[in-house]
């Protein structure tokens, strides 16, 4: 931090109106099993997971649905017990609607749980087999970027990671769940630090909360006080806090350099959730199959956090949150900063969704975007020191080089500069597009090169197919040469003995020869 | 109730939260923050300064309007009525002699809005600020008028033209009475100093304009109520409608090489107090310097505008043959804000300042 910051405290970021009460106060309430569950198969960063049940197949809760696939995947498991009722697609929670893969679950309500495999001394346990039985229970990060977990921990292990940084900072609006997760359950969260402690090899856990949640701080402090190496960081509350790059600046003062992951400066960054996940999935051998979620927004009838099953619908947990208070504006997967807006609300929960928001107009604020006045607000706002109106300009005229230059690359879609831009400019999706036709440009690169590779690959092997045709042939013409003369010399000699042989048979020989010869060739 | 309607026609881009305050808000403050010192002039000068605000404001939006009308813009009601005209003409407005006639106040709208804004592209697209264009042009065009000041004839004076006098004198009919005419102070000194006399024996003379603090000299409207201009400038600071980089970079460029030139030469330089009240120092320095479009990106960029803004007013005032130069400062330092702009970028988090990323920290020794 630089002497600018400490006299004048923050320059990036925003501090928006956080609306988490009073659906943090809530208690947490347990969504009933649906009748139908639908897991998706691409709930996680990574390949999506390759179906391992059949349809038909009569499954319990906790039972392997499907593998993960390549290096990065994770496994998925069966919310409840029940019947595998179809493998196809649905609607994917994404604004685009697109289908995605899924497994169709009829519940039978008996919510009988599959065969688990506990542990009661995970400390004994190898890192190794910690780092196994994460990725069996198909643990993926909580806070939304749902990147495996287990990958997380054996990377760190091998980058010698000295600090594990824990993510309780939901700096985003509305949401509260890692609050309440906090507040409800801090000795699983610290047990699970603790867990993922010894298996990556990091000596100490900072637990980074902002100053907003006070019961958070004081539930963990107590749940921490017993082991000395997990320590409670209040942080300011400063959107974006819970970003990785902006925590593990504050926590421990160093810049993760661009383009590198935080075990450059030593550190890995875990959410709370996952943490509790993980000593789920260690001590009870329990997979992921259920999540706390922040329900809230103005057209919410009665906002607060649930725990519902991965694969239940948005609609089925609206209507037990206690439905609409009317037509929402925006209805949206995740916090309002970041989220994803949704085409309807029959789209299942994943992993990694964090809330469900029902906004009305007022809160989504819409407004038809103005002219750019360069006012510059978004390049102090920017948490990343970016300057969001070059950028969008550059994009706007269709150079997405320009934009590249100004560091569109580091730009991590926070959203803070379209959060204070008075004249109401999508910036952020400025930016998706620019990010988006980037990639399919690259993609489309790459295809082209392959394309041009396998070509000339081709020519080459056409070439050497001919020059060795063309070669094989010039040797039967020789050897056919001299096989012609060969018997010419034996019949001239024969008719210099003999004076009698027919003068024709010399000539005929090399021309046979030579037709074969072409028509090799 | 407890259906779940919700079928979106389309999906949107996050953030799906705003902060509020919009273009409209930032131009309404700005007028907010030249009430006073407008209102101040208007005493000041009587009917003729309110006449010429009034044609140089109506001229903004009818310009405005019909480009907006010729150039096929959808929103052009919108656009019309977000107050950047409005604000440009305003500014315009008060910087001209307040007695001019109603063809200056047009045609610099004109110019302003025309020239300095619309060819460009509009709101946001200008390189140079419309208004100190339109000042320029016209002192460049029409150097009498622009620079025949009236002496104070406030309006509940006596001799005060009426509002049918004023109306005449406005529209050219009446012509002003040379004992009422005048030069203002940096004028004055021009003159003085361009004829080898010091400042001292200048300034000693009857005739010789003298600093007021309540305004009650010969200026513009934006120069007579400096510390109104100041007050105005305050309000904008408070609301963070403005940035205090870019007004106190343009105070340290003038008033560091006024103070040090007087303390040198008294007679030959103008002392800092001089400078600081008169001619459009403080207008500019926080209504004009501190325009979104035309200045830099960035606090550093801002305050290092501002520096080159003051130095360059300064050196004009005092080397050049103009005896105010904020406009033709203000004009050069737009030109160049795309440079400012290029070489002050902030640094990218992760990155050093040439944009390569930093170097990755050496990971403490493995836990053994």
């Amino acid at each position: 931090m630089g002497l600018m910051e400490r006299f004048f405290g923050f320059s990036w970021g925003v501090h928006p109106e956080d609306h988490k009460r009073p659906a943090a106060d809530v208690p947490a309430r347990h969504m009933p099993m649906p009748e139908h569950l639908y897991i998706s198969l691409a709930q996680h960063l990574g390949a999506p997971a390759l179906p391992a049940a059949l349809v038909g197949q009569r499954v319990r809760k906790g039972e392997l649905l499907a593998h993960p696939q390549g290096p990065v995947s994770a496994a998925i498991h069966a919310p409840t017990s029940g019947v595998i009722v179809a493998i196809g697609e649905i609607p994917a929670p994404h604004p685009s609607g697109l289908p995605v893969l899924a497994v169709t679950l009829a519940a039978d309500g008996l919510d009988a749980w599959t065969d688990l495999e506990p542990c009661a001394d995970p400390f004994a346990l190898d890192p190794e087999e910690i780092n196994h039985r994460v990725a069996q229970a198909g643990v993926v990060g909580m806070g939304g970027a749902t990147f495996p977990s287990a990958l997380k921990l054996s990377g760190s292990k091998k980058a010698g990671v000295a600090t594990l940084i824990l993510n309780g900072g939901e700096c985003e609006p509305y949401l509260s769940c890692d609050d309440r997760l906090m507040r409800d359950a801090a000795a699983d969260i610290v047990d699970g630090i603790r867990i993922m402690l010894h298996a990556t090899g990091a000596r100490e856990a900072l637990v980074g909360i902002e100053e907003n949640k006070p019961e958070a701080i004081l539930s963990m402090r107590e749940a921490a006080a017993a082991f000395g190496e997990v320590r409670v960081c209040p942080v300011p509350a400063r959107y974006p806090m819970g970003s990785e790059k902006q925590l593990a600046l504050v926590l421990t003062g160093k810049e993760i350099p661009a383009g590198r992951l935080p075990a450059d400066i030593g550190v890995v960054v875990h959410n709370v959730g996952t943490a509790k996940a993980v000593s789920e999935a260690i001590r009870l051998g329990r997979p992921l199959i259920t999540r706390l979620l922040t329900v809230n927004g103005s057209m919410v009838n009665a906002p607060g956090n649930i725990l519902a099953p991965v694969g239940a619908l948005v609609e089925d947990v609206l209507r037990f949150a206690g439905g609409l208070a009317g037509t929402p504006t925006r209805l949206v997967m995740g916090g309002p900063m970041m989220g994803l807006s949704l085409p309807h609300p029959r789209v299942p929960v994943v992993k990694g969704t964090s809330g469900i928001l029902a906004l009305s107009a007022a809160e989504a604020a819409e407004s038809a975007p103005a002219p750019c006045i360069r006012c510059a607000s978004c390049v102090r706002a920017c948490p990343v020191g970016l300057l969001p109106l070059e950028m969008a300009r550059h994009i706007a005229a269709e150079d997405l080089e320009g934009a590249v230059d100004l560091g569109l690359k580091d730009c991590i879609a926070c959203g803070c500069c379209a959060y204070v831009c008075p004249a109401r400019i999508p910036l952020v999706q400025y930016f998706g597009h620019a990010k988006g036709s980037l990639a399919a440009e690259e993609r489309a690169r790459m295809r082209t090169e392959a394309t041009r590779k396998m070509a000339e690959a081709r020519k080459t092997r056409l070439e050497a197919e001919a020059r060795e045709k063309a070669e094989a042939a010039a040797r039967r013409k020789a050897e056919r040469a001299a096989k012609a003369a060969l018997e010419k010399a034996k019949a001239e000699a024969e008719a210099a003995s003999s004076q009698t042989a027919s003068q024709d048979a010399p000539q005929t020989t090399p021309q046979a020869a030579q037709t074969e010869g072409s028509s090799a060739s | 109730m407890n259906s779940i309607a919700y079928r979106a026609e389309q999906t949107f881009a996050a953030p799906h939260a705003h902060g509020g305050g919009g273009v409209g808000r930032t131009m309404f403050l700005v007028q907010a923050a030249l009430v006073p010192a407008t209102l101040f002039g208007f005493w000041l000068y009587g009917w003729p300064a309110f006449f010429l605000w009034s044609i140089t404001l109506a001229s903004a939006l009818v310009c405005e309007f019909m480009c907006l009308r010729l150039m096929g813009r959808a929103n052009a009601k919108q656009t019309l009525f977000d107050g950047s005209a409005l604000l440009t003409g305003w500014l315009l407005a008060m910087t001209l002699p307040p007695w001019s006639p109603w063809w200056i106040g047009a045609l610099g709208a004109f110019i302003a809005i025309v020239i300095g804004k619309q060819v460009f592209g509009g709101l946001g697209q200008n390189v140079f600020n419309p208004a100190m264009v339109a000042r320029v042009a016209l002192l460049i065009s029409f150097p009498l008028q622009l620079t025949t000041w009236v002496t104070p004839l406030p309006l509940t004076a006596a001799t005060a033209p009426g509002f049918l006098d004023g109306l005449r004198i406005t529209l050219g009919e009446l012509p002003l009475p040379d004992a009422m005419t005048s030069a203002s102070l940096l004028g004055y000194a021009k003159t003085e100093l361009s004829r080898g006399a010091d400042l001292f024996g200048a300034f000693a003379a009857e005739a010789a304009p003298r600093l007021s603090w309540l305004g009650t000299r010969p200026g513009s409207l934006g120069e007579s109520a400096a510390p109104l201009i100041l007050l105005g400038g305050l309000f904008l600071l408070a609301l963070r409608a403005i940035r205090w980089h870019a007004p106190l970079g343009v105070l340290v460029g003038v008033l560091l090489p006024a103070v040090l030139a007087h303390s040198i030469a008294p007679g030959k330089f103008l002392g800092a107090e001089a400078h600081l009240f008169s001619g459009a120092l403080l207008l500019g320095a926080f209504f004009i310097a501190t325009d979104y479009v035309t200045s830099p990106n960035t606090d550093t960029g801002q305050f290092i505008f501002g520096l080159g803004v003051g130095l360059l007013t300064w050196i004009i005032r005092t080397l050049g043959g103009y005896p105010e130069g904020v406009a033709f400062a203000i004009l050069f330092m737009n030109a160049m804000t795309p440079i400012l702009d290029r070489y002050l970028r902030p640094r990218i988090l992760g990155r050093t300042r040439s944009g390569a990323p930093l170097q990755s920290v050496a990971i403490p020794e493995k836990k053994g």
